[in-house]
């Protein structure tokens, strides 16, 4: 059995979901590997080696994987799937994209967002929304996996001594010409990593207010995220969006203000460890969920806690 | 310029889904169906593109067995020109669906192929990629904006830290974000039209793809349920209990 974990890196800092992918590769049983794709990135390699467990780093440092292009990536796993038994990204949307596109290369059926490994060749994953979870088991000779990161533990990030490979480009794409990014830019805790999140829906009314959860959140030393309500109302940007369909989120605390809780947006959350909602519904289901609720207008409550939070 | 939507035929996005007492999968009899809200984006894009002058035909194709005839007829009904229903009664795999697809649309000689990012019962969000990969052809996956340009299409994706903007050349597949646009109700006017709209109907071996899934599901269980916690009424209390009780902050 080997594992090759596709690290994912935005030039500057590798993902911690990277370190949760180790972990879940690490279940498998045998090798585990990196494979890091990028130009100038020879400092997040060098990071990759120290990754507890990790027996080597596959490094490729070209122009080619400047930008995240999934057909450049994908193409690149395909020229080193040979040697290994597994192949495995997190399930953000670098991995979500990369995986298939490269399974697919490989004719390999992949299994997406894997919520535990049972065996080498058998997993479990949610399904609707998470309102099932399936067990699943492989029977092509090459497993292609994506991970849902918040299932696993971070592996260790100081304690390994990974040898460092360099591996040749494998080609670039000339159907895809990057443009730009525009990237959100925060100070706070990276959504899927906070141990704390401070969540806005409908109920914030506008994006103004969402200030209001920017201070509580920078209180408890949290991230902001929001119900898809708030994202489709143009509250706040896309990349707030917790839910079936955007990230998944497990803090130790999910503070839920003005959310009334559709399964969609429970599927992003609903393994935080303690969960707070704070609405003026009392029906609203969040509360069904939730370990501590609190029926109040929540422009009541969180200038209240606000203030609770400074005094204490 | 001609668009391809794949669409699928999902549990309606209201209802809660049941496991099944024998944990074999989801209970999905006498249970509303719909077409999946990713796919009825991807065609109200294509029909957009289809208005603003960039397209000639929008085909919606399904594979699935008979009643995906169903969700053929509400695209056609938002405004699609024809169907192609691949019937099968067999479970297909997105790798299967991609083989089907990129048959399809080799067939009918497609410019661009729109389908939804994820089907919201199976979660995979694979398909549209591995369609890609297999016709090699550029991919656009999580699009929020599509634009013809220069003979390519100039097309901004969703991504974790935030958008990113793409140039990718013709033909193309790309995959519908939620942002993408939001769909249309068909009409009374045009559900009655759909009903005269033709649907070609042919089998997976028609086309020459086999279904060899590659995946055994074992078992489907309920998760592990979340209680219902207790209710506060102040501040002061909230923050009590996660201090002394949770012992989060």
């Amino acid at each position: 059995m080997s594992v090759l974990v596709i690290a994912e890196h935005d030039s500057s800092q590798l993902s911690p979901g990277t370190l949760n992918t180790v972990t879940a590769a690490s279940k498998i049983g045998g090798d585990v590997d990196v494979l890091i794709a990028g130009s100038g990135c020879g400092e997040i390699a060098a990071q990759c080696a120290k990754i507890a467990g990790v027996g080597r780093v596959l490094h490729a440092d070209s122009a080619t994987y400047a930008n995240e292009i999934t057909e450049n990536t994908a193409a690149l796993v395909k020229s080193q799937v040979e040697n290994y038994s597994h192949v495995m990204a997190p399930a953000s949307t670098f991995g979500k994209a990369l995986i298939p596109y490269a399974a697919a290369l490989c004719d390999v059926q992949a299994i997406s967002d894997i919520s535990e490994v049972v065996s080498e060749d058998t997993f479990v994953r949610p399904i609707y929304a998470g309102n099932a979870l399936q067990t699943v088991q492989s029977t092509d000779q090459i497993k292609m996996l994506t991970v849902r990161t918040t299932a696993f533990e971070l592996a260790d990030a100081e304690s390994g001594s990974a040898e460092l490979v360099t591996i040749d480009d494998a080609g670039a794409t000339d159907w895809v010409e990057f443009v730009e990014q525009n990237l959100s830019q925060s100070e706070r805790p990276e959504l899927t990593s906070a141990k704390v999140v401070v969540s806005g829906g409908r109920g914030m009314q506008n994006g103004e207010n969402f200030a209001m959860l920017e201070k509580l959140a920078d209180q408890l030393g949290g991230a902001v995220g929001a119900s898809r309500a708030a994202v489709d109302a143009g509250f706040v940007p896309n990349d707030y969006q917790v839910g079936q369909t955007g990230k998944v989120v497990a803090p130790d605390m999910y503070l839920a203000v003005g959310i009334s809780g559709a399964i969609q947006h429970l599927a992003g959350m609903k393994d935080s460890k303690v969960i707070v909602a704070i609405n003026n519904d009392e029906e609203a289901p969040i509360f069904q969920v939730s370990d501590y609720g609190w029926n109040e207008d929540l422009f009541v409550a969180v200038p209240a806690l606000q203030a609770e939070l400074e005094n204490n | 310029m001609k668009i391809l939507v794949p669409v699928k035929r999902v549990i309606d996005a209201n209802i809660r889904v049941r496991v099944k007492a024998d944990n074999t999968g989801v209970e999905t009899a006498n249970v509303k169906m719909a077409m999946n809200p990713f796919c009825e984006i991807a065609v109200e894009e294509a029909l957009r593109l289809k208005e603003a002058g960039n397209a000639e035909e929008v085909i919606v194709v399904c594979a699935g067995a008979e009643k995906s005839a169903e969700t053929i007829r509400t695209g056609l009904a938002m405004g699609a020109d024809r169907g192609v229903h691949v019937a099968t009664d067999d479970r297909l795999e997105p790798l299967v669906i991609a083989k089907i697809i990129k048959a399809v649309a080799e067939k009918e000689g497609t410019d661009l192929i729109v389908l939804g990012k994820q089907s919201i019962d199976d979660d995979n969000n694979q398909t549209g990629q591995m369609l890609a990969a297999i016709m090699g052809r550029p991919l656009g996956s999580y699009i929020s904006k599509i634009e013809s340009s220069n003979g390519g299409f100039a097309i901004t994706r969703e991504i974790d830290a935030g958008l990113e903007s793409l140039k990718i050349t013709s033909p193309a597949v790309v995959t519908a974000d939620l942002r993408l646009n939001e769909p249309r109700y068909a009409s009374l006017p045009n559900i009655m039209k759909a009903k005269k709209k033709p649907i070609d109907v042919m089998s997976p071996a028609d086309l020459g793809v086999e279904v060899n899934n590659r995946l055994n599901i074992l078992r489907v269980d309920e998760p592990p349920a979340r209680e219902a916690g207790i209710m506060v009424s102040s501040a002061s209390e909230l923050v009590d209990k996660l201090k002394n009780e949770a012992k989060v902050i």
